[in-house]
């Protein structure tokens, strides 16, 4: 059946908390509202209010209280309602959780998932519009994952929640609604820290994730049917651990690398995946390997502004074609 | 739990008179591994921030004696006690405390930030008070459980401060969670005195706003510290909702062992070290007609005893292996994950 990906974590976290009684939902808004986007509508309903639970604004206790449920069997799925106010949590995600296990000697487990609206390209301006994936992915003990699709976004939530290490889910709003898929029915999970070619292509690898996959895949095929340029389409579906083989075996494989994210160029994972390349493939390299990604500015409201900002299908055209003359 | 003692000799003791020597006991072993580890800490056999509870040993004991198997406790950083009352070995505590690969953290953290789950101890952070909205968390899950155990968060006056305090407690009173928040009020953050912390006496003062009652007593008085230790606890406890006990204590040493505290006043800390725990407990058991002089002899033999077979332990145990570094970071993935076939690889293309 045709579903939205917002359906499609309404879905997972449905056949999650009927699959373990352990499992249960908080944040703001999430019961009687059924979330600011409607991703745990129907919870409340068929799950309780002890199980689905409305917190008052208090970020950093969302996630406190998940960590301390959770380090006693507890498998809590928090909401940030959006993405950019994970920042009041920041402290409890990246000192309290991360490093809990390695502190108690490997004799503690954090099954937590934090769910995080994220991403621009919804008039949502500077505090509704924000990627803060790259603040996360560079703090070992977390894992962090960016479902583009509406598969995956089931698939690696289901994954997420029955994972014993704090999770990071970054789902991205303007898909919320954007795109819809055959979403088979039942049970299945998408592996975390595993990558998937979305197109297979020879002569030039484009590595994305997220909101950007679309517009990727858009501008890869336009190339091809109008340049006869063959791009081969990564999506990376977890940023934290990365799945390095997939990245090096499409780099080796074309030799022209080009990197596409929503989240700023300066400090954005798109840095690290080039310095993977140069390190570990760099005599298979044909050409320099490039980024296309927002600029490095905060994302503005007005239309011209944030058109200006965020990467779309046309500055990944003049990349690609760009990398491909080199 | 350590062996009782004190009590050999007396003719049959009443389970209160053995029960008052234990608590006598755990507050002596307690001081005597917190003198022990400043020691250390000057000699260099301890290397990095070591943080003494020193002066403040009747908390620990006081709040920590009531609970049961299975409530959850989440120290600050100078609560050495809470995990000797807690029942973990203090031979792993003073691995923990020396690096050792014997320790709570294999090595991995300093002091007190190691935890130890099989005993419900939280290890701490060192961002002072982001412990509360854990113990919150773990007060939840006892409530949807229905288990009938209840969590313990220790913070200072200093932590009091930090907007996570704040949000675990008015969250604790709004669903009526089974937590039990203990301020130990030493009257300093680091060097910074309590009147530039805050405008009011009492840290007790807030629980009312959050919905629950404060209640104020002696830090250095044990028997104030229990007394309204079990009687808070047992409403917490019987789902009646949180509550804060405030703890008026001193801190005797620095904020570490690196802080010679001299912005304090030399009278004050006289003041406070003629009002400490253990003369006071000693003189209590001493009007109740024991021979005080002989059970402090037999204690401290006992505490030399326990504190010296934990360097002992400590000191003989190995150093972590190096490329443990990259152990304990996570979790390996739960058994109960479905693993994903190939077969769905092109369902999410567009």
């Amino acid at each position: 059946m045709e579903q939205t990906y917002i359906k499609a974590i309404n879905i997972a976290l449905h056949e999650e908390m009927r699959r373990d009684e352990n499992v249960f939902i908080m944040g703001e808004d999430v019961a009687d509202l059924g979330g600011a986007f409607k991703a745990t509508e129907g919870l409340l309903a068929a799950f309780g209010e002890e199980r689905v639970i409305d917190t008052p604004i208090s970020e950093a206790l969302i996630v406190g209280a998940g960590i301390g449920a959770a380090v006693l069997g507890m498998r809590p799925v928090v909401e940030m309602q959006f993405a950019d106010f994970i920042s009041c949590a920041f402290d409890q995600i990246v000192n309290m959780a991360a490093t809990l296990r390695y502190r108690h000697g490997g004799k503690a487990a954090c099954p937590l998932v934090v769910r995080a609206p994220s991403g621009a390209g919804v008039h949502g301006a500077l505090f509704h519009s924000q990627n803060p994936e790259a603040w996360f992915t560079r703090v070992p003990g977390l894992k962090v994952v960016a479902p583009a699709t509406v598969y995956d976004a089931k698939g690696l939530l289901k994954s997420a929640i029955r994972d014993g290490n704090p999770v990071v889910y970054f789902e991205h709003k303007r898909l919320y609604r954007s795109i819809k898929e055959d979403l088979p029915e039942g049970d299945f999970t998408v592996p975390i820290g595993v990558a998937e070619i979305r197109k297979e292509g020879g002569d030039l690898s484009l590595i994305t994730y997220g909101g950007t996959l679309g517009p990727s895949l858009d501008a890869a095929r336009i190339v091809e049917k109008e340049d006869g340029l063959a791009v081969e389409v990564l999506d990376l579906r977890t940023l934290l651990p990365l799945d390095r083989e997939a990245v090096l075996a499409t780099a080796r494989k074309t030799g022209k690398v080009l990197i596409v994210h929503e989240d700023r160029l300066t400090g954005g994972i798109g840095g690290e995946i080039a310095a993977l390349i140069s390190e570990h493939a760099f005599e298979d390299l044909d050409g320099p390997v490039r980024r296309v990604a927002a600029l490095d500015t905060h994302v503005a409201f007005s239309p011209p502004l944030e058109q200006t900002i965020l990467p779309d299908t046309n500055r990944i055209l003049e990349a690609i074609r760009g990398l491909a003359a080199y | 739990m350590p062996e009782t003692i004190g009590a050999r000799g007396e003719a049959e003791p009443s389970p209160r008179i053995e029960y008052e020597l234990q608590l006598y006991y755990w507050m002596k072993l307690i001081r005597a591994f917190e003198e022990r580890v400043s020691r250390l800490h000057r000699q260099n056999k301890i290397l990095g921030g070591v943080y003494s509870g020193a002066g403040q040993e009747a908390i620990v004991t006081g709040i920590c004696a009531p609970l049961k198997d299975g409530d959850f406790v989440a120290p600050l950083h100078r609560d050495m006690g809470v995990f000797i009352m807690r029942g973990v070995e203090p031979s792993r505590l003073m691995a923990q405390l020396m690096g050792k690969e014997t320790g709570l953290s294999r090595g991995k953290d300093s002091f007190l930030h190691g935890g130890d789950m099989e005993h419900f101890v939280f290890g701490s952070t060192s961002m002072l008070g982001s412990s509360l909205p854990v113990a919150v968390g773990a007060a939840l899950k006892f409530k949807m459980k229905r288990d009938p155990n209840i969590a313990v968060a220790f913070f200072g006056e200093g932590a009091s401060s930090r907007g996570d305090v704040h949000e675990a407690m008015n969250f604790a009173g709004v669903h009526k969670l089974p937590v039990l928040f203990v301020c130990e009020n030493n009257r300093y953050a680091y060097s910074t005195p309590l009147e530039k912390q805050m405008a009011i006496e009492d840290v007790a003062d807030r629980a009312e706003a959050y919905g629950f009652k404060g209640h104020v007593c002696s830090g250095n008085d044990l028997l104030a510290v229990l007394e309204v230790t079990e009687r808070v606890v047992d409403k917490v406890r019987a789902g009646e909702g949180p509550a804060l006990i405030e703890c008026k204590t001193y801190r005797y040493r620095g904020h570490s062992e690196h802080d010679a505290a001299l912005y304090r006043d030399k009278e004050e800390l006289i003041e406070w070290e003629s009002r400490d725990p253990i003369p006071r407990f000693e003189f209590y058991l001493e009007k109740k007609g024991h021979d005080i002089k002989r059970i402090r002899e037999q204690i401290d033999e006992k505490t030399n005893q326990v504190v010296q077979q934990a360097v002992d332990y400590a000191e003989q145990s190995p150093l972590p292996d190096p490329k443990e570094a990259l152990e304990d970071l996570y979790a390996s993935p739960a058994a109960s994950v479905t693993p994903s076939s190939n077969s769905n690889s092109n369902h999410g293309a567009r």
